[in-house]
C-alpha cells in the first residue's frame, strides 16, 4: 500500500540547518509496506525515524525519490490531500491551540461535525482519558505532556486513516494508560484487517506485537524482517558502550 | 412602532421618538446581542440617536436621562437571575450618536447585561457611535456584561465606535465583562476603567479582530484600592492586512490585592500590533503579573489540522475562530 522508492532527504546548508554544512538525514530509502500489518519502527535517536513519518505524511518533501501510496504517486502532493486519501499521522510532539476544545479537534479529526460527545468520549477513553471531563478542556498550554500526548493519538483513532502513523505514542505515558493504549492498538490491529498501522517505538511491549520490526539506522534500513527475527537481535544489553552514554534510559538497546 | 412579538413594544411613558426595525436592524441585533425570539428581562434598543423601544421588567427600571442623551439602569438590590439589553443600531450615513448610560446596581443584585452596537453605513459620510458607560455595583452584587460591536454595509464611510466603560466594583462584588470587536469597524478607540473595593473581583476579556486598514486603540486601567480585589485581564486580537493594533492596559495594586494582565495577539499579513502591558503596586502586598505575546499563527497548528484533512486556508480560519472563541 506504501512504496518509498530511493528516498533522499538532505537540509542543505544555511537553510533550516544548524551549521553551514549538508546533512542527509535520510539516505537511499528504499521500503514498501504491506496492507493490514502492524509494523514497528525503531532505531537510535537521531536516525531518522520522525523525518521518514514526516516525508510519508508530507510534512516534509524529500529532496529525491519518490513515494507512493495505494498506487498514487503523493510525492509532491500536499499534507491535507494525502490525509485525505487516508494517511494520518500522530506527532512526537503535538501541536497546542488556544481556545480550541478537546471535543472540537476529535469532530475536526473524524469529520463528523456534529459526533456526540459520548462518541468523542469513547476515543479518549481508548487512550486512558476517562477520569476527568476532558472534552471541554482546551488544547493548550494548561494541558499536561501526558494528556496532550494521549488527546494526539486519540485524534489518530477517531479520524481512522488506512495507514495509522504513531510517532512515540508512549512518550510521556504513565502505565496504566499505557497498559490501555496497547490494548487499543492491538484491537485496532485485529479490527480492521485491511488497515496499516505503523508505530516508531522503543518499547518492548510495543515490539512484542508487531507483525514487522524496522530498524531505522543513519537514515537507511539498517534491518527488517518478522518480530521473531529481529526482536531477539536488539539486545537489551545492561553493560551499554561508554561512548553512548548520552542515550536515553528507554534507549538501553543495542541496535 | 415594533411589529412583531420578537421586539418589545415600548413601555408606557417611554421618551423620545419611536422608530420602525426594519431588516438590517434586526439582523445586527441577532449578532451584537443575541436578540431573536423572545428577549427576557428589560430591554432598550437606541436607532439611529433615537429611542426605538424600551420594556422595564420587575427589578429593573430604565429610565431616560434629562441632562444628556441616554439611560439610567436601576437594578434592585438582591435580584436573582435579571436580564437587560440595552443594543444601539446605527443605520444612517453622517450619524454621530453619542450616549451616556449609567447602571447602578444593587446590593447582592445577580444580573446579566448585554449592550453591543452594529453599525450599518451604506454611504460615504462617516457613522460613529460612542458609548459612554458607567457601573456602580453596590457591595456583594454581581454582572455579567457583554459587549459586541460590529460593522457593515457597502459605503466608504467609515464606521466609527469609541466606547468609554468606567466600572466601580463595591465590597465583595463581582464583575465579568465580555467585550468583544467582531469585525467591520474601521477605527475604534476603546477606553476601559474601574476602581475595586476590598475582595471585590473583576475579569475582563477583550477580544478584537480587525482587517483591511481599521485602527484599534485599547486602553485599560484598573486600580484595585481594597485588601482582596483581584482583577485579571485577558486580551486577545487577531490584526490582518494593513490594520494596526494599540493595547495599553494597566492594573494597579495599592492593597493587598492580585491582578494579572495577559495580552496574547495574532499577526498577519502586514499588519501592526503594540501592546503595552503595564503593572503598577502602591502595596508591598500587591501581587501583580504581566504577560504580552504577539506571533503569526503557529505553523505546528496549521499542519496539525491539514494531516486531519483541512485545506491550509481552512487550518487558519479554525485556528483564528478558537483564538478568538
Ligand atoms: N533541519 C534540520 N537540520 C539539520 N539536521 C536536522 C534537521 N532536522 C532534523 N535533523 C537531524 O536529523 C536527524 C534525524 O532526526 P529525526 O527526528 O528524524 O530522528 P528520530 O529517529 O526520530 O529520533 P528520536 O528517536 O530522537 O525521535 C537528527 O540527527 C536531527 O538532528
Ligand atoms: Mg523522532
Amino acid at each position: 500500500m506504501l512504496e518509498l522508492k530511493n528516498v533522499s532527504y538532505t537540509v542543505k546548508a544555511g537553510k533550516d540547518s544548524y551549521d553551514d554544512r549538508d546533512h542527509d538525514i535520510i539516505r537511499d530509502l528504499s521500503l514498501t509496506v504491506e496492507p493490514g500489518k502492524l509494523i514497528v519502527i525503531t532505531g537510535p535517536n537521531g536516525g531518522g525515524k520522525s523525518t521518514l513519518s514526516k516525508l510519508i505524511m508530507g510534512i516534509e518533501e524529500p529532496t529525491a525519490g519518490t513515494i507512493s501510496f495505494e498506487g498514487t504517486d503523493i510525492t509532491h502532493m500536499p499534507i491535507d490531500e494525502r490525509a485525505r486519501l487516508g494517511i494520518g499521522y500522530g506527532f512526537q510532539q503535538p501541536a497546542r491551540f488556544t481556545g480550541m476544545k478537546v471535543s472540537k479537534l476529535i469532530r475536526i479529526a473524524s469529520g463528523e461535525k456534529h459526533m456526540s460527545s459520548a462518541a468523542c468520549n469513547k476515543y479518549l477513553s481508548a487512550v486512558g482519558l476517562c477520569s476527568a471531563n476532558y472534552l471541554d478542556r482546551d488544547v493548550d498550554k494548561s494541558l499536561s505532556g501526558g494528556e496532550l500526548k494521549r488527546i494526539e493519538i486519540a485524534t489518530i483513532l477517531a479520524r481512522n486513516p488506512k495507514l495509522a502513523i504513531f510517532d512515540e505514542p508512549e512518550a510521556g505515558i504513565d502505565l496504566w494508560s499505557f497498559d490501555k493504549l496497547t490494548a487499543t492498538f492491538e484491537e485496532l490491529h485485529k479490527g480492521q484487517p485491511d488497515h496499516t498501522i505503523l508505530i516508531i517505538s522503543h518499547q518492548e511491549r510495543i515490539m512484542q506485537m508487531a507483525d514487522e520490526i524496522i530498524v531505522i539506522k543513519d537514515g537507511q534500513v539498517a534491518r527488517r524482517g518478522s518480530r521473531d527475527e529481529i526482536y531477539p537481535t536488539l539486545m537489551f544489553s545492561k553493560n551499554q558502550d561508554p561512548a553512548c552514554g548520552f542515550t536515553r534510559a528507554a534507549e538501553a538497546v543495542t541496535y | 412602532m415594533a411589529d412583531t412579538a420578537t421586539i418589545p413594544a415600548p413601555a408606557q411613558g417611554a421618551t423620545g421618538s419611536e422608530v420602525d426595525l426594519d431588516a438590517i436592524s434586526r439582523e445586527m441585533l441577532e449578532v451584537i446581542a443575541d436578540m431573536h425570539g423572545d428577549t427576557p428581562g428589560a430591554v432598550n434598543i437606541r436607532k439611529n440617536g433615537c429611542l426605538a423601544c424600551r420594556t422595564n421588567s420587575e427589578h429593573v427600571t430604565i429610565t431616560s436621562k434629562t441632562d444628556n442623551p441616554g439611560i439610567d439602569i436601576h437594578v434592585d438590590a438582591g435580584c436573582k437571575n435579571e436580564h437587560v439589553h440595552i443594543p444601539v443600531v446605527v443605520t444612517e450615513e453622517g450619524v454621530h450618536d453619542v450616549v451616556y448610560n449609567d447602571f447602578f446596581i444593587g446590593a447582592g443584585a445577580d444580573v446579566y447585561i448585554v449592550a453591543g452596537c452594529g453599525i450599518h453605513n451604506g454611504g460615504d459620510k462617516d457613522a460613529e457611535h460612542d458609548g459612554i458607560h458607567r457601573f456602580f455595583l453596590e457591595p456583594g452584587s454581581h454582572v455579567v456584561y457583554v459587549e459586541k460591536h460590529y460593522g457593515e454595509g457597502e459605503g466608504t464611510g467609515a464606521r466609527i465606535l469609541n466606547p468609554t466603560t468606567e466600572v466601580h466594583l463595591g465590597e465583595g462584588s463581582s464583575m465579568e465583562m465580555e467585550m468583544v470587536q467582531i469585525k467591520g469597524v474601521s477605527s475604534t478607540i476603546r477606553k476601559t476603567t474601574g476602581t475595586l473595593e476590598a475582595d471585590a473581583k473583576l475579569v475582563i476579556t477583550e477580544k478584537l479582530m480587525t482587517h483591511g486598514e481599521q485602527h484599534a486603540t485599547s486602553d485599560l486601567d484598573f486600580e484595585m484600592v481594597g485588601d482582596g480585589a483581584t482583577v485579571r485581564v485577558i486580551s486577545r486580537s487577531v490584526a490582518r492586512g494593513n490594520s494596526v493594533q494599540v493595547f495599553h492596559p494597566n492594573v494597579t495594586g495599592a492593597a493587598a490585592c492580585r491582578g494579572h494582565v495577559q495580552c496574547d495577539s495574532i499577526i498577519m499579513d502586514n499588519a501592526r500590533v503594540t501592546s503595552i502591558p503595564a503593572i503598577d503596586a502602591k502595596s508591598t502586598e500587591a501581587q501583580l503579573v504581566h504577560e504580552a505575546a504577539i506571533g503569526k499563527i503557529a505553523g505546528e497548528a496549521i499542519t496539525k489540522l491539514m494531516t486531519l484533512g483541512l485545506t491550509e486556508e481552512e487550518a487558519e480560519e479554525q485556528i483564528l475562530e478558537d483564538f478568538l472563541s
